[in-house]
Protein backbone atom coordinates (compact mmCIF):
# COMPACT_ATOMS: atom_id res chain seq x y z
CA UNK A 1 0.00 0.00 0.00
CA UNK A 2 2.91 2.16 0.61
CA UNK A 3 4.22 1.70 -2.81
CA UNK A 4 0.93 2.64 -4.34
CA UNK A 5 0.74 5.43 -1.72
CA UNK A 6 4.14 7.01 -2.63
CA UNK A 7 3.06 7.58 -6.50
CA UNK A 8 0.84 10.28 -5.29
CA UNK A 9 2.72 11.99 -2.47
CA UNK A 10 5.98 13.47 -2.16
CA UNK A 11 7.51 11.55 0.84
CA UNK A 12 7.35 8.27 2.81
CA UNK A 13 5.99 9.87 6.07
CA UNK A 14 2.99 11.26 4.03
CA UNK A 15 2.48 7.72 2.08
CA UNK A 16 2.61 5.88 5.43
CA UNK A 17 -0.56 8.23 6.72
CA UNK A 18 -2.26 7.95 3.66
CA UNK A 19 -2.48 4.03 4.22
CA UNK A 20 -3.29 4.60 7.84
CA UNK A 21 -6.19 7.30 6.87
CA UNK A 22 -6.88 4.46 4.47
CA UNK A 23 -7.32 2.06 6.95
CA UNK A 24 -9.25 4.08 9.21
CA UNK A 25 -11.67 4.58 6.10
CA UNK A 26 -11.67 0.89 5.41
CA UNK A 27 -13.15 0.12 8.76
CA UNK A 28 -15.87 2.44 8.63
CA UNK A 29 -16.97 1.57 5.69
CA UNK A 30 -16.62 -1.89 5.25
CA UNK A 31 -20.36 -2.40 5.99
CA UNK A 32 -21.02 -0.24 2.88
CA UNK A 33 -18.31 -2.76 0.59
CA UNK A 34 -21.00 -4.46 -1.56
CA UNK A 35 -18.57 -6.99 -3.11
CA UNK A 36 -18.87 -5.87 -6.92
CA UNK A 37 -15.08 -5.50 -6.71
CA UNK A 38 -12.77 -7.60 -4.74
CA UNK A 39 -11.80 -6.06 -1.39
CA UNK A 40 -8.56 -5.76 -2.25
CA UNK A 41 -9.78 -3.79 -5.58
CA UNK A 42 -11.87 -1.72 -3.10
CA UNK A 43 -9.33 -1.10 -0.62
CA UNK A 44 -7.00 0.64 -3.15
CA UNK A 45 -9.46 2.52 -4.44
CA UNK A 46 -10.03 3.98 -0.87
CA UNK A 47 -6.25 4.31 -0.74
CA UNK A 48 -5.69 6.17 -4.22
CA UNK A 49 -8.44 8.53 -3.44
CA UNK A 50 -7.08 9.55 -0.11
CA UNK A 51 -3.38 9.80 -1.39
CA UNK A 52 -4.71 12.02 -4.32
CA UNK A 53 -5.96 14.39 -1.68
CA UNK A 54 -2.90 14.06 0.55
CA UNK A 55 -1.05 14.91 -2.72
CA UNK A 56 -2.80 17.57 -3.46
CA UNK A 57 -2.53 19.19 0.03
CA UNK A 58 0.84 19.17 -0.81
CA UNK A 59 0.71 20.54 -3.89
CA UNK A 60 2.05 17.05 -5.92
CA UNK A 61 -1.95 15.72 -7.07
CA UNK A 62 -0.80 14.76 -10.85
CA UNK A 63 -2.85 11.87 -11.34
CA UNK A 64 -1.21 8.38 -11.87
CA UNK A 65 -2.63 8.47 -15.66
CA UNK A 66 -0.73 11.54 -16.17
CA UNK A 67 2.06 10.44 -14.49
CA UNK A 68 2.40 7.56 -16.82
CA UNK A 69 1.79 9.34 -19.94
CA UNK A 70 4.93 11.38 -19.07
CA UNK A 71 6.65 8.38 -18.84
CA UNK A 72 5.89 6.68 -21.97
CA UNK A 73 8.41 8.65 -24.11
CA UNK A 74 8.98 5.35 -26.58
CA UNK A 75 12.79 5.14 -25.60
CA UNK A 76 14.26 1.85 -27.02
CA UNK A 77 14.15 -1.03 -24.73
CA UNK A 78 17.39 -2.03 -25.79
CA UNK A 79 20.57 0.79 -27.40
CA UNK A 80 19.55 0.45 -31.06
CA UNK A 81 23.29 -0.15 -31.33
CA UNK A 82 23.34 -3.13 -30.25
CA UNK A 83 21.28 -4.12 -33.64
CA UNK A 84 22.23 -4.14 -37.28
CA UNK A 85 21.39 -1.16 -39.47
CA UNK A 86 17.44 -0.61 -40.97
CA UNK A 87 19.71 -0.78 -44.09
CA UNK A 88 21.81 -4.04 -43.58
CA UNK A 89 21.06 -6.11 -46.87
CA UNK A 90 20.58 -9.93 -45.11
CA UNK A 91 19.72 -8.92 -41.36
CA UNK A 92 18.30 -5.70 -40.82
CA UNK A 93 17.47 -4.77 -37.27
CA UNK A 94 18.75 -8.20 -35.84
CA UNK A 95 21.26 -8.27 -33.08
CA UNK A 96 24.74 -7.44 -33.78
CA UNK A 97 25.40 -7.82 -30.09
CA UNK A 98 23.49 -10.55 -28.75
CA UNK A 99 22.88 -10.49 -25.23
CA UNK A 100 24.52 -13.38 -23.46
CA UNK A 101 23.99 -15.90 -20.74
CA UNK A 102 23.53 -14.41 -17.16
CA UNK A 103 26.09 -16.30 -15.16
CA UNK A 104 23.19 -16.59 -12.96
CA UNK A 105 24.05 -18.37 -9.50
CA UNK A 106 21.57 -21.53 -8.66
CA UNK A 107 20.04 -19.32 -5.86
CA UNK A 108 18.71 -17.01 -8.46
CA UNK A 109 19.05 -13.81 -9.46
CA UNK A 110 18.84 -12.39 -6.20
CA UNK A 111 21.64 -13.31 -4.66
CA UNK A 112 24.83 -11.70 -3.42
CA UNK A 113 25.74 -8.30 -5.14
CA UNK A 114 23.07 -8.41 -8.22
CA UNK A 115 20.41 -7.99 -5.35
CA UNK A 116 21.97 -4.62 -4.74
CA UNK A 117 22.31 -4.08 -8.37
CA UNK A 118 18.55 -4.43 -9.47
CA UNK A 119 17.40 -2.95 -6.05
CA UNK A 120 19.56 0.35 -7.50
CA UNK A 121 18.20 -0.25 -10.74
CA UNK A 122 14.61 0.16 -9.59
CA UNK A 123 15.12 2.87 -6.98
CA UNK A 124 16.10 4.96 -10.27
CA UNK A 125 13.06 4.43 -12.06
CA UNK A 126 10.61 7.00 -12.60
CA UNK A 127 8.01 6.60 -10.26
CA UNK A 128 5.12 5.27 -12.44
CA UNK A 129 7.52 2.89 -13.55
CA UNK A 130 8.57 1.58 -10.41
CA UNK A 131 5.37 1.60 -9.11
CA UNK A 132 4.35 -0.79 -11.65
CA UNK A 133 7.28 -3.27 -11.73
CA UNK A 134 6.94 -3.05 -7.58
CA UNK A 135 3.00 -4.40 -8.04
CA UNK A 136 4.01 -6.80 -10.59
CA UNK A 137 6.76 -8.29 -9.90
CA UNK A 138 7.88 -7.64 -6.42
CA UNK A 139 4.28 -8.27 -4.84
CA UNK A 140 2.99 -10.67 -7.51
CA UNK A 141 0.05 -8.74 -8.45
CA UNK A 142 -1.69 -9.93 -11.70
CA UNK A 143 -2.28 -7.24 -14.61
CA UNK A 144 -6.01 -6.11 -14.08
CA UNK A 145 -5.29 -5.82 -9.93
CA UNK A 146 -2.55 -2.79 -11.08
CA UNK A 147 -4.40 -1.59 -13.64
CA UNK A 148 -7.31 -1.03 -11.88
CA UNK A 149 -5.76 -0.04 -8.66
CA UNK A 150 -3.64 2.45 -10.36
CA UNK A 151 -7.04 3.70 -12.80
CA UNK A 152 -4.90 2.94 -16.34
CA UNK A 153 -5.60 0.68 -19.01
CA UNK A 154 -4.04 -3.09 -19.06
CA UNK A 155 -1.95 -1.81 -22.13
CA UNK A 156 -0.97 1.16 -20.48
CA UNK A 157 0.33 -0.50 -17.05
CA UNK A 158 2.07 -2.87 -19.64
CA UNK A 159 3.82 -0.31 -21.46
CA UNK A 160 5.14 1.11 -18.09
CA UNK A 161 5.91 -2.95 -16.63
CA UNK A 162 7.88 -2.95 -20.14
CA UNK A 163 10.27 -0.23 -19.80
CA UNK A 164 11.18 -0.84 -16.27
CA UNK A 165 11.86 -4.45 -16.91
CA UNK A 166 14.39 -3.32 -19.61
CA UNK A 167 15.85 -0.99 -17.57
CA UNK A 168 16.58 -3.49 -14.28
CA UNK A 169 17.67 -5.88 -17.11
CA UNK A 170 20.08 -3.12 -18.85
CA UNK A 171 21.76 -2.46 -15.41
CA UNK A 172 22.08 -6.73 -15.00
CA UNK A 173 23.76 -6.66 -18.43
CA UNK A 174 25.97 -4.04 -17.58
CA UNK A 175 26.49 -5.18 -13.99
CA UNK A 176 27.73 -8.92 -15.65
CA UNK A 177 29.45 -7.19 -17.98
CA UNK A 178 27.42 -9.25 -20.96
CA UNK A 179 28.12 -7.47 -23.23
CA UNK A 180 31.04 -8.70 -25.12
CA UNK A 181 32.93 -7.01 -27.61
CA UNK A 182 32.61 -9.55 -30.31
CA UNK A 183 29.85 -8.92 -32.78
CA UNK A 184 28.07 -11.33 -34.52
CA UNK A 185 26.53 -9.63 -37.08
CA UNK A 186 28.50 -7.62 -39.86
CA UNK A 187 31.92 -9.51 -40.48
CA UNK A 188 30.18 -13.11 -39.59
CA UNK A 189 27.44 -13.29 -41.81
CA UNK A 190 29.13 -11.49 -45.03
CA UNK A 191 30.57 -13.76 -47.35
CA UNK A 192 33.79 -14.32 -46.81
CA UNK A 193 35.33 -14.80 -50.35
CA UNK A 194 38.16 -12.09 -50.24
CA UNK B 1 23.02 -24.63 -44.46
CA UNK B 2 22.94 -20.95 -46.00
CA UNK B 3 20.60 -19.04 -44.04
CA UNK B 4 18.00 -17.13 -45.66
CA UNK B 5 16.35 -14.19 -43.93
CA UNK B 6 12.71 -14.71 -43.91
CA UNK B 7 11.01 -11.57 -45.01
CA UNK B 8 7.76 -12.56 -43.00
CA UNK B 9 10.38 -12.69 -39.88
CA UNK B 10 10.16 -10.15 -37.26
CA UNK B 11 13.04 -8.31 -36.69
CA UNK B 12 14.97 -8.55 -33.57
CA UNK B 13 14.99 -4.74 -32.45
CA UNK B 14 11.13 -5.13 -32.99
CA UNK B 15 11.13 -8.40 -30.67
CA UNK B 16 12.66 -7.32 -27.84
CA UNK B 17 9.74 -4.19 -27.73
CA UNK B 18 6.68 -7.02 -27.48
CA UNK B 19 7.83 -9.52 -25.10
CA UNK B 20 6.31 -8.23 -21.75
CA UNK B 21 2.96 -8.19 -24.20
CA UNK B 22 4.04 -12.23 -24.94
CA UNK B 23 4.75 -12.76 -21.35
CA UNK B 24 1.37 -11.45 -20.18
CA UNK B 25 -0.30 -13.62 -22.97
CA UNK B 26 -1.64 -10.19 -24.21
CA UNK B 27 0.01 -10.47 -27.57
CA UNK B 28 -2.71 -11.58 -30.78
CA UNK B 29 -2.67 -15.17 -31.44
CA UNK B 30 -1.28 -14.17 -34.56
CA UNK B 31 2.03 -12.20 -33.57
CA UNK B 32 2.40 -14.81 -30.70
CA UNK B 33 3.14 -17.30 -33.67
CA UNK B 34 5.26 -14.94 -35.37
CA UNK B 35 7.85 -14.36 -32.39
CA UNK B 36 7.40 -17.73 -31.81
CA UNK B 37 8.49 -19.00 -35.53
CA UNK B 38 11.30 -16.23 -34.88
CA UNK B 39 12.34 -17.67 -31.42
CA UNK B 40 13.16 -20.89 -33.04
CA UNK B 41 16.13 -19.97 -35.14
CA UNK B 42 17.27 -16.78 -32.81
CA UNK B 43 19.26 -17.49 -29.99
CA UNK B 44 19.60 -14.03 -29.34
CA UNK B 45 16.08 -13.27 -28.97
CA UNK B 46 15.31 -16.58 -26.58
CA UNK B 47 18.40 -15.77 -24.28
CA UNK B 48 16.52 -11.98 -23.70
CA UNK B 49 13.35 -13.45 -23.65
CA UNK B 50 14.50 -15.62 -20.77
CA UNK B 51 16.47 -12.94 -18.87
CA UNK B 52 12.90 -10.87 -19.27
CA UNK B 53 11.06 -14.02 -17.77
CA UNK B 54 13.71 -14.59 -15.19
CA UNK B 55 13.86 -11.11 -14.00
CA UNK B 56 10.06 -11.19 -14.01
CA UNK B 57 9.63 -13.73 -11.78
CA UNK B 58 12.50 -13.36 -9.09
CA UNK B 59 12.02 -10.31 -7.69
CA UNK B 60 9.32 -10.93 -5.10
CA UNK B 61 10.07 -11.54 -1.17
CA UNK B 62 12.44 -8.53 -1.23
CA UNK B 63 10.92 -7.05 1.68
CA UNK B 64 12.37 -3.78 1.52
CA UNK B 65 9.09 -1.65 2.19
CA UNK B 66 8.54 -3.64 5.40
CA UNK B 67 7.03 -1.36 7.77
CA UNK B 68 8.67 0.95 10.31
CA UNK B 69 7.82 0.31 13.79
CA UNK B 70 6.56 3.47 14.11
CA UNK B 71 4.09 2.83 11.80
CA UNK B 72 3.34 -0.52 12.57
CA UNK B 73 2.25 0.64 16.09
CA UNK B 74 0.43 3.15 14.90
CA UNK B 75 -1.50 0.64 12.70
CA UNK B 76 -1.82 -1.69 15.95
CA UNK B 77 -3.29 1.19 18.01
CA UNK B 78 -5.85 2.63 15.45
CA UNK B 79 -6.91 -1.19 14.80
CA UNK B 80 -7.61 -1.63 18.81
CA UNK B 81 -8.97 1.46 18.97
CA UNK B 82 -11.76 0.58 16.77
CA UNK B 83 -12.62 -2.41 18.26
CA UNK B 84 -13.58 -1.03 21.15
CA UNK B 85 -15.81 1.51 19.35
CA UNK B 86 -19.45 0.60 19.58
Amino acid sequence: MIRVAMAYVPSRAAAEEAVQETWIAVMRGIDEFEGRSSLKTWIFRILTNVAIRTGSRERRSTPFSALAAAEDTGEPSVDPDRFLPADHELWPGHWAIMPTRWPTPDEGLLAGETRDVIAAAIADLPVAQRTVIGLRDVEGWSSEEVSEALEISAGNQRVLLHRARSRVRNAIESYYGAVTAEPVGDTALQDSDD
Amino acid sequence: MTEEPDREDLACIQVVEIVTDYLDGALPAEEATRLERHLETCPGCTEYLEQMRTLAGSLGGRGEQSLSVEMRDSLIATFREFQRDP
